[in-house]
This record gives C-alpha cells, sequence and structure tokens, in this order.
C-alpha cells in the first residue's frame, strides 16, 4: 500500500490557482451567508464551515464526476466543486424552487446523483452507511470510482460512524472517511466527549489506516488524499483522514459560541488557511497582485449573481408541502 | 400451474426470481448468507447469486439500512433483511429520517428502490423481542410504503411488487405463516400490487378489515358467524400504507358495520387511522359504531398462556362480531 504521508504529487499552477480560487469561492459563499442571516434574508439552517475550506478544496480537487461525495452540514464548498452552481446552492439557502430541495429545506439535505453528491439528514454521522453502500456498488462493478464521506469528530461518537467503518474495513471498500475535527461537538469540546486526541486512531479498530493531518494546510490534505485514494482506487481499501482544524463561528449562525475563549479564536485565526495558501503561491510566484485582484473579483461576481438569482427566484407553492413523496 | 408454496418459500421465490431478471436487485442482512437466513428464507440464494449479491453483513440493523440507501442512489435494488421484525428499531433512523424523506428533500430528483423485509408476528413464543407487530411506526411515516401479507400468493407478489417499486416498501413477513400458510403464487411476471385489499369471504351483514395472521382467526370467526345467520365480508388489507380505503368503503355500503382486527397494539394502530377516516368520510352508512379487536397495550410474553391471553383469536373475534351485528 502507498503510504499517505508521503505521496508525491505535483500540481501545475494553473491547478494551484483553481484551489485558491475555490477556498477564495467557498470563503465568500458563507461569509455572505452569514451576513444574509444578520439581514434576515435567509431564515436559517445555516451552518458555516469559516476555517475549515481547506479540507474541502484538498479532498475535492481534481475527483471524478463519477466519484461520490456524502458532505456534511458545513461542506457548502463540497456541492460547489462537484459541479452545482452557486446559483442553485443560494436558491436552496433561500428556500426557493431553484434550490435543490424547491424549499422543503434547507442546507445540505439534498443531493444530485448525476453530480456524484449525497445529500445528507440532519442526524449526523447517518450519511456514513450510505457511503458505504455508495462504496459497496464500486465494489460489486469492479470500477475505481470512490466515495469521499465527510464527518465530524462529533459523529465520530456515533452508532452509524462505528456500523459504516467497519463494514468498509470488512469488505475493504473504496471510501476516503475524512474527518473534520474542529474541536468541538456544538458547544462541547472534544476532551469531553471522547478519551483521545485523535479520531484517527479509530481506524485500526477497524482493520485499515487513520492519519491525522494538518487540516488548514490545503496542500497537506490533498497530498493525504492523493495517497489514500491511490488505494482506494487500486482496491486496497478505506482510509481515514483526520483533519485537525477549527470553525470560526458558531455552530450555527445563531450560535455566539461563548463556551469559547478569544485568545483560542486567534490562535486559529492565526493559522486560517488562505493566508498560508497566499503566501505559498507568491513565494512560488504562481500569485501576483493582478491575478489576486482577477481572482477576488470573479468570487464576488459569482456570489452577488447567486444573491441577486435566488432573491428573485420564486417561492415554493403551497402544494409543493405534499409533493414528490413517492415516485 | 398447480404449483403449491409455503409462505416462506413463497418470499424465496420472490428473491430468486427478482434477482435472476434483475441484476441491480440483491440481498444484505445477518446470516442470509450460506447459513440461509435465520429462518431459512434466503437458502440458495448464496450458492446461485456468490457473495456480492447475497451479503453477510454484521450485527448492524442501522448501516443494513443505509448501505441499502446508498446502493439504491446508484440504481440498485436493495432487499434487506432484519433478522427480527423487533430489530428494525435500531435502523428506525434510517428508514424513518434517510429513506422516506430523500426524495422529498430532493425536490423529487430522486428514488429510494429499497424493501426492508421484517420478520414479525407472535405466536411463536418468540418472548418479547421475538414476536413484536411494529408496522404502525412506519405507517406514521410519509414516503414510505408498508405491505403485510397473509398469503403464499401474496407473499411472493407483494415482495415482486415491492422490489420494482421506486419507493422504500417495508414488508412484514408474519413469523407465524413462514410455514403454515400454503397455497398457489404468482407465475412469471405477475405481481400483487400495492395499495389493493383482497376481499377473501363476501357477506352482507358486517365488514372485518384485518392483515397478516389475523386473517386465519376472522376467517373462522366469519364461518362461525355464517352458522348464526350472520354474513360477515373480510377484507385482507395486504397493504398497510397507502391503504386500500375504496375497498373498504364499498364493503360498508353494503354492511354499514365495520369491525378491525390487528396483532398490533391497540393505540395507534391502524385500525385507530381506518376507524379515524371512516368517522370523517363514512359515517352516514355506519349502522353501529367501529369496533376493534387488537393485543392490548402491553409487550409480547414469552408464556403461552399470557401470549394467549393476549393474541386476538377467533373466539374474541367473534364475539366482536356479534356485538356488532347485534347492535
Amino acid at each position: 500500500m502507498p503510504p499517505i504521508k508521503r505521496t508525491k504529487f505535483k500540481l501545475s499552477s494553473d491547478q494551484l490557482m483553481e484551489m485558491f480560487y475555490w477556498l477564495k469561492l467557498i470563503r465568500a459563499f458563507d461569509m455572505r451567508l452569514s451576513t444574509l442571516v444578520k439581514q434576515g434574508k435567509v431564515r436559517s439552517g445555516v451552518y458555516t464551515g469559516i476555517g475549515q475550506e481547506a479540507i474541502i478544496v484538498g479532498t475535492g480537487f481534481g475527483l471524478r464526476r463519477e466519484d461520490f461525495i456524502c458532505p456534511l452540514h458545513r461542506d457548502l464548498g463540497a456541492f460547489l466543486m462537484k459541479g452545482v452552481d452557486a446559483r442553485t446552492m443560494m436558491s436552496q439557502m433561500f428556500a426557493k424552487t431553484t434550490g435543490l430541495s424547491k424549499g422543503r429545506d434547507s442546507a445540505l439535505h439534498s443531493g444530485v446523483n448525476e453530480l456524484g453528491i449525497f445529500g445528507n439528514t440532519s442526524m449526523l454521522g447517518a450519511n456514513l452507511p450510505v457511503a458505504a453502500g455508495l462504496g459497496y456498488t464500486f465494489k460489486m462493478e469492479k470500477s475505481d470510482n470512490v466515495v469521499i464521506a465527510y464527518f465530524g469528530e462529533g459523529a465520530s461518537n456515533v452508532g452509524d460512524f462505528h456500523e459504516a467503518l467497519n463494514f468498509a474495513g470488512v469488505q475493504q471498500l473504496p471510501i476516503l472517511f475524512i474527518c473534520e475535527n474542529n474541536q468541538y461537538a456544538y458547544s462541547v469540546p472534544l476532551e469531553k466527549t471522547m478519551a483521545i486526541d485523535d479520531v484517527a486512531i479509530r481506524a485500526e479498530g477497524y482493520g485499515f489506516d487513520g492519519v491525522a493531518i494538518n487540516g488548514n494546510d490545503v496542500l497537506a490534505v490533498y497530498q493525504a488524499t492523493q495517497g489514500a485514494l491511490a488505494r482506494a482506487r487500486g482496491g486496497d481499501g478505506p482510509t481515514l483522514i483526520e483533519c485537525k482544524t477549527y470553525r470560526w463561528h458558531g455552530h450555527s449562525e445563531h450560535d455566539k459560541a461563548f463556551y469559547r475563549t478569544d485568545e483560542e479564536l486567534a490562535m486559529w485565526k492565526s493559522r486560517d488557511p488562505i493566508p498560508t495558501f497566499t503566501t505559498y503561491l507568491r513565494a512560488r510566484h504562481v500569485l501576483d497582485d493582478q491575478k489576486l485582484k482577477e481572482i477576488e473579483s470573479k468570487v464576488e461576481a459569482t456570489i452577488e449573481d447567486a444573491v441577486e438569482f435566488a432573491s428573485s427566484a420564486p417561492d415554493p407553492s403551497p402544494e409543493d408541502a405534499v409533493s414528490d413523496l413517492y415516485a | 400451474m398447480s404449483k403449491e408454496l409455503s409462505y416462506l418459500e413463497a418470499i424465496r421465490e420472490a428473491l430468486a426470481e427478482e434477482m435472476r431478471r434483475d441484476p441491480k436487485v440483491f440481498v444484505l442482512g445477518e446470516d442470509v448468507g450460506p447459513y440461509g437466513g435465520a429462518f431459512g428464507v434466503t437458502q440458495g440464494l448464496h450458492e446461485e447469486f456468490g457473495d456480492l449479491r447475497v451479503v453477510d453483513t454484521p450485527i448492524s440493523e442501522s448501516a443494513i439500512v443505509g448501505i441499502s440507501i446508498g446502493a439504491s442512489q446508484r440504481g440498485y435494488r436493495p432487499v434487506a433483511e432484519m433478522q427480527f421484525a423487533d430489530f428494525i428499531s435500531c435502523g428506525f433512523d434510517q428508514i424513518v429520517n434517510q429513506a422516506a424523506t430523500l426524495r422529498f428533500r430532493y425536490g423529487g430528483r430522486a428514488t429510494v428502490p429499497i424493501v426492508v423485509r421484517a420478520p414479525s408476528g407472535g405466536n411463536v413464543g418468540g418472548g418479547l423481542y421475538h414476536s413484536q407487530n411494529p408496522e404502525a411506526w412506519f405507517i406514521h411515516r410519509p414516503g414510505l410504503k408498508v405491505v403485510a401479507p397473509s398469503t403464499a400468493f401474496d407473499a411472493k407478489g407483494l415482495l415482486k411488487a415491492a422490489i420494482r417499486d421506486d419507493n422504500p416498501v417495508v414488508y412484514f413477513e408474519h413469523k407465524y405463516l413462514y410455514r403454515r400458510a400454503k397455497g398457489p403464487v404468482p407465475e412469471g411476471d405477475e405481481v400483487v400490487p400495492i395499495g389493493v385489499a383482497a376481499t377473501r369471504r363476501e357477506g352482507s351483514d358486517v365488514t372485518l378489515v384485518a392483515y397478516g395472521a389475523m386473517m386465519t382467526p376472522s376467517l373462522e370467526a366469519a364461518d362461525r358467524l355464517a352458522k348464526e345467520g350472520v354474513e360477515v365480508e373480510v377484507i385482507d388489507l395486504r397493504t398497510l400504507l397507502p391503504f386500500d380505503k375504496d375497498a373498504i368503503f364499498r364493503s360498508l355500503d353494503k354492511t354499514n358495520r365495520l369491525l378491525i382486527v390487528q396483532e398490533d397494539v391497540k393505540t395507534l394502530g391502524i385500525c385507530a387511522e381506518i376507524s379515524a377516516v371512516v368517522m370523517e368520510e363514512k359515517v352516514d352508512t355506519l349502522d353501529a359504531p367501529v369496533m376493534r379487536v387488537a393485543y392490548p397495550d402491553t409487550h409480547p410474553p414469552f408464556s403461552h398462556i399470557l401470549e394467549g391471553a393476549n393474541l386476538p383469536n377467533a373466539d374474541t373475534i367473534a364475539a366482536a362480531l356479534r356485538k356488532l351485528a347485534a347492535y
């Protein structure tokens, strides 16, 4: 099996810039959503992943259309990267008919099978058995497609986590289990919910490798992902990658997060994945002021367009409250 | 054409035929592989279809359902076995929150063609956790279909219909009937449509609605009443969600009296729902109050004396019919 940590990779300047674009877009999207909640334009159901973007970009970059992702509730960016356009995602948050759920639910409770995106419920960890089922079909077909299943460290305490990872280990399924360890399960810190430091060591109990990495370093995440992808595509089974990170906002936009200190937040903000990557790109002469400006304008225009589109999109009709229950 | 199968063999034949017809159909559950299932329902399937399509799973009911949901999102039609219907509580969240809501929250853009087989019912000395009738939990959940056959013919025909259905179907197979009910079965592509009741006995004085293992004592009670000059029309619901309201209403137009029998505990069972619908829409046809015979609101005890005291039987049903006819 190829090692996870030392997998070699080569990214072109264009690819690096694309990663940078996604980081910026996902950050801007969540920041805008946060503002829209404060303005009362988006009702609720906003769980931002601000501060955690490197995980989505590092794991989601370069996936195939046929690969399936099973995002968690902070992973709006994963939908964008897998091919759902910004207008549709903004419409989803505005509860408009142009959103994925047509107003039936907000947030990320919807998926797109054609793009390989599964939409989870609010029952955290419940996407993991589903990921096992998706991975099982790839195994049946002897295909080298993979499933990327995201969960928080909080969800790793749910029974579904155990049942899914156990099955994936027994069946050697092509799945990357990506733990976004942001230190808090809503208000409860990690040390109160598990007696271990690293979720990654749980993988050993299921017969596959787990690795804990810096989740705020997009290239570290990318590198670990490439190693795990090579294993999964090669029929060598699942891998657990624990990405240590921190969410800047509360659990939801309504949560003021009084359970943590300003110092702690400041410390993690100093590890913001975007400036780190910006410095890297500048040092490599991939990014300059001109290119930065271009990307920022593109991001701004995309978000503006999405908000404009979603604001003026049609609301659902009352009849839609009881339709689409049965095929 | 005169082939007769037991109820259990009929279920097995439905599985085998559907697996031969459609390579996307597979079965999974505890002990369903070479062992052939706790009751022998899947005997021979592993030999014919192999490891990949007859999957022995760990004791993980939630994963069994979640895996099925995942596979269904890639076009598969999994049939999940709960070893006993009692254990379905361990897979409850995946059924009621993941499967039942998926199409709704996907804006009608996806289907969930899974079947969850649940061996239910008492009178087999199973005690508290091998005798339950948890169908009411699922008829309370929009997005699901629920069936409960009483004959070998329906066991096969309804399972084939359930497998071909694009919605999640919970299929309650009654353990008491496995080797006791025998009869002809549909051949070839014939299925028993979901949502259609069957009239098992014509009559003009009282309508008796029942399903599953309650059909035998219901028909026996009807025979007794016939000797007393009361003609009972006996309807086998076959599908509990959506139940065949029209069949019940048509019968009520003749009889103006309704008795509903269920093996499930009395409070908030399907009897209560049918009764409420009749009160709302058909009260003008009634010459007597709707009556129920059901399991008392208690747990299924192990002692045959205690269990016998709880189970509805031909005596208790006949007594209710007499009361109703004389009202």
